[in-house]
């Protein structure tokens, strides 16, 4: 599909890959500070969509469309030319790129969006009809081509133990599908939670009957004679488990492989300065293909998030429209769903505190709902919270995050970052009365 | 581009989950319940009458609670929306429209055929599925049963039970619990009970009270004006007169004070009897509305249409129930189109002085509403006899929009539908009521539902599950809060949204409307170039 584009030849074509968060943002933004010409192309659909609600397409949740964030006459009415085409080469020299189908299209400036694709560490069968990630739209279709049922997919087998696991876990869950959950790690994902709150997790999976494997990895992924899989080996055990399916979720790294032959500088991901701006002129990369050559604060060079590709879009529009900005994100958050917990996240804490931090960690007795702050042992300075089951508001947060408040004074004011329905029963008096506690236990020792 | 990869015909169900053996048991209750209907329908002669009607109304609750808990209480806590567009059902496949053509056909035989249900004409015994409910009407009021008896019998049973369903779905959370059990409540005790004894009273000839739900306010109940129910309502003493100071009361102060404090939720998902039906039966539709711009445009034209008609009826109807003599009743049809021209000027003009602003595009459409109804009151002092208005009969005006609103629009297709286009049909295109208190909700309330910063991450369940067909996600991936005239205020957005984004809140009147341009999170001195 190419969409007709109101050329204006005095101004520049500005040309972005990939239209997930990171690219439409910014094309959204520029429009909104200019009239430049913009082109979005992807293969991977024609329209936007939101990456992270595929999960409930094969739910049945929503269907497909519901997750496209705008109606289809959107782009028109916005002069927003999409092209429906996969990028085999950029030439800088020429500003041009070359597709697949044979095709070309020239750029004034470039912007490169094109997200991440999922790992995979050279296990023996990892191509094997049925292995599969679960990233794009495609893998979808392939989890409904091998996974329809619990008749044609009788066990499924997911490597890997991160927030993509998680809810791929859910997704079989929800079609009644057995699942065998690999995780290398002692705990679900304590690379990032602190123990206690992986440890509830832990539990929280196992209540939805996954047959969850902690310290657990692959070693290898067995064929039968069509070419399909048939079972998976665990190294630790050499146990081998029937399956039809093998998700692959060892996480994502950037999308990158069409850049390689280019001379756009690139490492793990695309490098970019404070900017935005690869080593060529005029040439961008924002979202999860980006690297950042000098991290930013506490946070990696490379950043596969949902929210950091949406503000790396809205900062380089300005650039692209003659205000130039450095990406400067504010406080870290985040947000996930464990099956039913919600979890989120605002400033920063640690699987295991920093140097001069402590946890203050607080659970509720249902096991489903907790906080982890951590703050410093000397300032009281408050660090960052992690919130389970219970839902915090965002701003009240990063004003306090912004205010340098002490711990003493987030805990003792915790009600105004409440954010749960109304109705709903409230803990901040239980986890002050824990807090207390914990002090004086602190004190008498 | 394929993107089908839901309702599927295949033999391969995709849901992997066939109904157990407890919910087939269930079920069977259920459909045991209902033929027992057919059989009355067809006037099978049941021996004892009010064992049938017991039965069938039994074996039908514990038919939906034995399903509900096998459906529910067997799983965690948390959102229950597995496999909603693969079930046909829910998302308009075969079953969906069978039931669509029932409930249609249910409701043309009750408005146009009663007869077809067994009311029986000139004093005889009723017949069929009429008589079934005859021990029970007798019970309550003293009288035969009717097929608004029997509708309402059944409308109360299937917001009890459904309510049921519904507070086990969200049986984690609190606002929806409450919520269901207010609706459950109002509609048991103010639509259904309450009637039937204020009828068991009119047994006593000092008494002649009309049906009057108390919980139902002009201009949903549109005949609390004509003249049977005003003259019922003076004719019945104090008690009477009390029920119509109340409800006029209920329009102009009650209402209002309640809308300003809480949005219109207080009345359409907490104490409606539309709202009680759509948010308990209709649930599992809730998902059909369409979110389209289109929709959204068609809604406001109809809605407001719906609204400027039964303003005009409604004063058409008072007026030439007036007289034109001050001497004998202060108020006269002069005195009372007066009075309505002025209010609806104050109310204009209070709004285009103080409100313009958040009004915007949508002024103009007002001022037209505003202007017909002017120049209607003008033709009617011109025109108006006792009895005639425009130049035809009142009553005539009042049987069109009895038939075409009351009827057509509420009943065949704004609950007949609920399996093709949702479950909120009627209050998003029709209501009048829906329409003033969103109006009021739009300018002059604390409610709005607030996102959380940065943290949305577009992915469509708040739009989806949104029976109004509003956009949610439209403002939340923007971070502003969603004030819209249409919000029902039901919560299921802030629901089911998977990352804590939404919640309905009472909060001051500055800064209720926001929009951001960059979302919370990104860099502050951003933000703030953007804001200047």
């Amino acid at each position: 599909m190419r969409q007709k584009l109101k050329l204006n030849y005095f101004m520049e074509h500005i040309v972005i890959i990939g239209n997930g968060i990171a690219g439409v943002t910014a094309a959204r933004h520029i429009r909104k500070l200019s009239n430049k010409p913009i082109s979005i192309i992807s293969s991977e659909t024609d329209y936007f969509f939101s990456r992270t609600a595929l999960m409930y397409v094969y739910m049945g949740h929503m269907k497909f469309e519901h997750t496209q964030p705008y109606e289809n006459w959107f782009w028109e009415k916005n002069n927003l030319a999409l092209v429906n085409g996969f990028v085999k080469t950029i030439d800088t020299n020429t500003k041009t790129l070359y597709f697949k189908d044979g095709q070309s299209l020239s750029y004034d400036k470039l912007i490169i969006a094109t997200g991440s694709k999922p790992n995979k560490y050279g296990w023996p069968g990892q191509d094997l009809k049925g292995v599969m990630g679960m990233y794009h739209k495609q893998d979808l279709e392939q989890l409904e081509t091998y996974a329809p049922n619990n008749l044609v997919c009788k066990r499924a087998v997911i490597v890997g133990g991160g927030l993509i696991g998680i809810e791929l876990a859910e997704m079989l869950n929800s079609r009644n599908i057995p699942v065998t959950f690999l995780v290398r790690e002692s705990s679900f994902w304590n690379g990032v939670l602190p123990n206690a709150e992986s440890e509830m997790i832990n539990r929280h999976i196992k209540n939805h009957h996954i047959d969850l494997r902690l310290s657990s990895n692959l070693k290898e992924i067995i064929s039968d004679k069509n070419g399909q899989v048939k079972s998976i080996i665990i190294e630790e055990t050499g146990e081998e488990i029937p399956c039809n399916v093998v998700g692959l979720t060892a996480g994502v790294s950037p999308n990158i492989n069409f850049i390689k032959s280019s001379n756009i500088e690139t490492n793990k991901g695309v490098l970019v300065n404070k900017y935005l701006e690869t080593n060529i002129p005029d040439v961008y990369a924002i979202g999860d293909c980006a690297e950042q050559r000098k991290a930013i604060g506490l946070r990696r060079p490379v950043e596969a998030v949902w929210y950091t590709g949406r503000m790396m879009g809205e900062t380089l529009a300005q650039t692209i429209c003659g205000h130039k900005t450095p990406y400067n994100p504010g406080h870290w958050f985040n947000s996930a769903k464990f099956f039913d917990i919600e979890y989120q996240t605002y400033g920063w804490v640690f699987a295991k505190p920093k140097e001069n931090h402590a946890h203050f960690h607080w659970k509720h007795k249902d096991d489903t709902k907790c906080i982890t702050i951590e703050y410093h042992t000397i300032s009281n300075e408050f660090i960052g919270i992690n919130n389970f089951g219970i839902r915090m508001r965002h701003e009240v947060f990063n004003t306090w995050l912004n205010e340098k408040r002490t711990m003493d004074y987030v805990i003792n004011h915790l009600s105004d970052a409440n954010f749960d329905p109304e109705f709903y029963k409230h803990y901040e008096q239980d986890i002050l009365k824990a807090y207390s506690n914990q002090l004086q236990i602190q004190t008498i020792s | 581009m394929n993107s089908q990869t839901n309702q599927s015909m295949s033999l391969a169900n995709p849901e992997g989950t066939n109904l157990s053996i407890k919910q087939k048991t269930a079920i069977t209750f259920g459909v045991l319940g209902l033929f027992i209907f057919l059989l009355a329908i067809f006037n099978t002669n049941l021996p004892n009458k009010a064992l049938f009607l017991i039965s069938s109304l039994g074996l039908i609750t514990l038919g939906t609670i034995l399903y509900s808990n096998n459906a529910y209480l067997t799983k965690p806590k948390g959102i229950k929306n597995d496999g909603v567009f693969f079930k046909s059902i829910s998302s308009r496949g075969t079953l969906g429209w069978i039931t669509g053509i029932i409930l249609t056909s249910f409701y043309i035989v009750l408005y146009f055929i009663p007869q077809y249900l067994g009311l029986a004409s000139n004093g005889l015994p009723n017949t069929g599925l009429i008589a079934l409910f005859d021990p029970l009407s007798k019970l309550l009021s003293g009288n035969p049963a009717s097929q608004w008896f029997v509708y309402g019998t059944l409308y109360t049973l299937a917001i009890l039970v459904f309510g049921y369903k519904f507070m086990l779905k969200y049986r984690h959370n609190r606002y929806e619990q409450l919520r269901t059990a207010s609706v459950m409540f109002f509609q048991l005790g103010f639509a259904f009970l309450i009637p039937e004894f204020m009828s068991r009273l009119n047994q006593s000839p000092n008494y002649n009270l009309p049906y009057y739900d108390l919980k139902s306010m002009w201009p949903l109940n549109y005949y609390l004006f004509d003249s049977w129910s005003i003259n019922g309502l003076l004719s019945s003493g104090s008690l009477g007169l009390l029920m119509l100071v109340f409800g006029v009361i209920s329009i102009f102060v009650v209402s209002p004070i309640l809308t300003y404090k809480y949005g219109k939720r207080w009345y359409c998902s907490w104490v409606c009897g539309c709202g009680a039906l759509a948010e308990t039966a209709g649930d599992s539709f809730r998902q059909l509305s369409s979110k389209k711009l289109s929709a959204w445009k068609l809604e406001r034209w109809l809605i407001h249409t719906v609204l400027v008609f039964s303003v005009i009826m409604t004063t058409a109807m008072i007026y030439t129930y007036l007289g034109k003599d001050s001497s004998k009743f202060w108020l006269t049809q002069s005195t009372f189109l007066t009075s309505v021209g002025v209010f609806l000027t104050l109310v204009f003009a209070l709004v285009m002085l103080f409100k313009r602003k958040e009004l915007g595009k949508d002024a103009r459409y007002g001022a037209y509403g505003y202007f017909i109804v002017i120049a209607a009151l003008f033709i009617m002092h011109y025109t108006g006899t006792t009895d005639e208005i425009f130049l035809i009969k009142a009553s005539s005006l009042r049987s069109a929009y009895g038939l075409y609103i009351g009827s057509i629009f509420s009943g065949v297709i704004g609950t007949g539908f609920y399996p093709i286009l949702g479950n909120r049909v009627w209050c998003r295109f029709g209501c009048p009521m829906a329409a003033i208190l969103g109006f009021q909700q739009r300018l002059f309330s604390k409610f709005r539902i607030t996102t959380n910063g940065g943290q949305c991450i577009s992915c469509g369940n708040c739009s989806t599950y949104c029976e109004m067909g509003i956009d949610v996600r439209a403002y939340a991936q923007k971070g502003e809060n969603i004030v819209r005239s249409s919000c029902v205020g039901c919560g299921v957005c802030s629901a089911v949204c998977p990352r804590g984004v939404l919640k309905l809140e009472n909060g001051t009147l500055e800064d209720r409307i926001n929009s951001n341009d960059i979302l919370l999170g990104n860099d502050i001195n951003l933000i703030d170039l953007i804001k200047s």
